[in-house]
């Protein structure tokens, strides 16, 4: 018989949306509410109806998981996992339903949480200690370990606004990692800080999951997701989707992100009476950095026309990541014959961060006359990014960019080349 | 093993014994806000004797030797107000300061869980600590006019001790409404503006009974800090006697404050994080 740290029993979180210009209660309204209730000889209804819309954030969601278990927990943007997180670690209290822990629960749902700016490291680190929940013993004796994982020794006396982001993150995460708790909740915390850190950071996480504590883990980092957890949780608006083996859970997570907004294919702005683009096609919607990918297209032209194939990738923002035209940059058009004509695309290496992308097809004629414009005739995701095997977690949004540039880098007296490595395993852990 | 379930409105058994734990967090918060007050000033940490001073130096100069108002019972005038104000100084602070303490600290709470009331009640004693220095000044005004207390100054702790429960429990209540309703940090200043006027600070409370009668001192020891200056003023020497039947008043209004402060923060305490 398993035991359970964790049993949550039908958990519901209302919120009310509020449809007023001003965002808080004001006395005032409390007051007229109130008045209008002695006037009218009845209570005073809080507020027309119609004005407030609720919003289930969690919907009766049900789960154990038990001791040692380290669970990820996957969902898109509003798809409630920050706020099972919350009401996990008590931050708010459901509206419904019932949860027993049994263990002490330690939380991290932001790196730094009360850290000051005008405190030193070192009195940051004792003031952040005691947030967390520690005793002002427990930090001392720990605080060596916390400073020798943190790396900022030689700054503990400086405010840490003087902090590079990098540090600042280091210290919190250190303060944190100490805590030694039954059950760790954490939220999204490895997308900050570098190569090194975010290495250490998982190490640090292993060895607290192989320690048999309990963790909770939201992510967007798939690839960091299947190496730290055995099982994993999707949400999907406020409701549990899957509840499965991490594997099997980030795939129905990619399926679910891959599927069409609205079942249509792709968007047409501009077709031609001569020339229509009829089917696109791409040889895999899920890839890792560095993999080749072929997108294939299909055309229905009613004359002989040469036209330039032009073809963008777009980021998940819609900004442009790369081009690739024959008409443009190759300076090559190619002949369309009456009927029926394909032409694929190979794209040999996909330098590109973790994410999702969309690819723009396009038959023009010297890029001033458009025949077709297709806009995200298909997309891809890149799974796994971590360009140099170094452990890096390379990712769309972070202030990496979307693609990598191979670099050599040297020195004075030696020649280290680093970023030349075509490292396609991205799992690899060695250094180049 | 511990156990410990979530459920919706349920109070949680566990909130004093969660207090306990984090008891080193009131040191923190506390220690936080004064370290912070300071830094990046000329005179750092001097300046948290420096406040207090000039305000000390205003009384004295202006009650004593501009307005140059008798002293009562042999006790210089400057005392007699002192004694008032700064208990008074100190209610101000722990309720203005007290009240903003939720909004001011809103990432903490919605990052992350602790006893809630941890926040008001370190704003209270940073209130206090600037409390003792001012009374650690006026030990020095009383040097200065060469003034000695009586042997009853011992049962000053006591009164501090009331002064505290009487600051905490409004400052709970202003707190909750504060991050309820927005529009009590307009209301406070007005509170302590106006509580100045309600309590003996210029005057002797013994002044209403002459004027008005036993039963209008009594009314008047509703105001709680009837009780904690009259207290101060009789442990000083500044007063001959303590109205016992007033201090009683006080006192029982301060508990029911408290009591109440409790109730009412804990009762809004859960949607905090929503609201905030």
């Amino acid at each position: 018989m398993p035991d359970p740290i964790i049993s949550v029993e039908g958990i519901s979180k209302r919120y009310r949306l509020r449809h007023q210009s001003a965002g808080y209660t004001t006395l005032r309204d409390s007051l007229t509410d109130w008045a209008k209730g002695l006037v009218g000889g009845r209570r005073a209804e809080v507020a027309a109806p119609g004005a407030d819309e609720e919003f289930w954030a969690l919907k009766d969601v049900s789960f154990e998981i038990n001791r040692g278990e380290v669970v990820g927990i996957i969902g898109r943007n509003g798809a409630g996992k920050s706020t099972l997180l919350k009401v996990l670690s008590r931050i708010t209290e459901p509206t419904s339903g019932r949860i027993r822990l049994r263990g002490r629960v330690a939380s991290l749902l932001e790196v730094g949480t009360g850290f000051h700016p005008e405190l030193s490291g070192r009195e940051n680190i004792f003031l952040n200690g005691a947030i967390l929940g520690m005793t002002k013993a427990e930090i001392k004796s720990k605080f060596d370990e916390i400073v020798a994982f943190s790396e900022v020794e030689k700054f503990l006396d400086t405010p840490v606004k003087h902090y590079s982001s990098g540090m600042y993150v280091r210290l919190a995460f250190a303060v944190a990692a100490h805590l030694d708790p039954e059950i760790l909740i954490v939220d999204e915390v490895l997308a900050v800080g570098d190569a090194q850190f975010q290495k250490k950071c998982l190490a640090k996480m292993k060895d607290v999951a192989g320690g048999g504590r309990t963790i909770l883990f939201v992510s967007h980092n798939l690839t960091a997701m299947s190496k730290l957890c055995t099982r994993g949780i999707l949400l999907k608006q406020g409701e549990i989707i899957s509840d499965d083996t991490v594997e099997v859970v980030a795939q129905q997570y990619l399926d679910s992100t891959l599927q069409p907004k609205d079942g249509e294919s792709f968007s047409l702005r501009h077709q031609h009476p001569n020339l229509r683009l009829v089917g696109v096609t791409v040889d895999k919607e899920v890839a890792d950095y560095g993999d080749s990918m072929t997108v294939s297209t299909e055309w229905q032209a009613a004359c002989t026309l040469e036209v330039g194939i032009e073809c963008a990738i777009r980021d998940e923002s819609g900004a442009g990541v790369c081009y690739y035209g024959s008409g443009t940059i190759a300076g090559k058009e190619v002949c369309f014959r009456p009927g029926r004509n394909s032409v694929s695309l190979h794209f040999p290496r996909l330098p590109l961060a973790q994410g999702r992308y969309t690819v723009d097809i396009m038959a023009a004629k010297t890029c001033k006359f458009f025949f077709v414009f297709a806009e995200a005739a298909v997309n891809f995701t890149i799974l796994r990014a971590d360009p140099l095997g170094a452990g890096y977690w390379f990712c769309q949004g972070s202030n990496g960019g979307s693609v990598f540039l191979p670099c050599e880098m040297q020195t004075e007296n030696e020649t280290v080349i680093i970023g030349l490595s075509h490292a396609s395993a991205p799992a690899s852990e060695q250094m180049p | 093993m511990e156990e410990l379930t979530i459920e919706a409105g349920r109070a949680e058994a566990h909130y004093w014994r969660d207090l306990w734990r984090y008891r080193d967090l009131f040191y923190f918060l506390a220690w936080r806000d004064l370290l912070v007050r300071y830094k990046q000033t000329v005179f750092g940490v001097l300046w948290a004797i420096l406040r207090p001073f000039l305000t000390m130096v205003i009384f004295v100069v202006i009650f004593s030797r501009v307005a140059g108002l008798p002293s009562a019972d042999g006790v210089p005038y400057a005392i007699l107000v002192l004694g008032g104000m700064l208990p008074w100084q100190f209610f101000a602070a722990s309720l203005s300061e007290s009240s903003s303490s939720l909004l001011s600290n809103a990432g903490l709470i919605t990052k992350i869980y602790f006893p809630r009331i941890i926040l008001p009640a370190s704003s209270v004693i940073v209130a206090m600590v600037d409390f003792a220095i001012t009374l650690a000044m006026m030990a020095m005004v009383m040097v200065w006019y060469r003034y000695l207390p009586p042997a009853r100054i011992v049962f000053l702790p006591v009164f501090v001790l009331l002064a505290l429960v009487s600051a905490l429990g409004p400052g709970l209540i202003a707190t909750a409404l504060n991050v309820k309703y927005r529009d009590f940090r307009f209301v406070i200043p007005f509170i302590v503006q106006f509580g100045l006027y309600v309590s003996p600070v210029g005057f002797k409370s013994a002044v209403i009974e002459e004027k008005l009668g036993t039963v209008a001192r009594l009314v008047y020891a509703l105001n709680p800090m009837v009780g904690v200056i009259d207290g101060f003023r009789w442990c000083i020497g500044a007063e001959s006697t303590l109205h016992v039947a007033a201090l009683a008043i006080s006192v029982g209004v301060s508990l029911f404050l408290l009591w109440l402060g409790v109730r009412v923060f804990r009762a809004t305490e859960k949607s905090f994080a929503d609201i905030v």
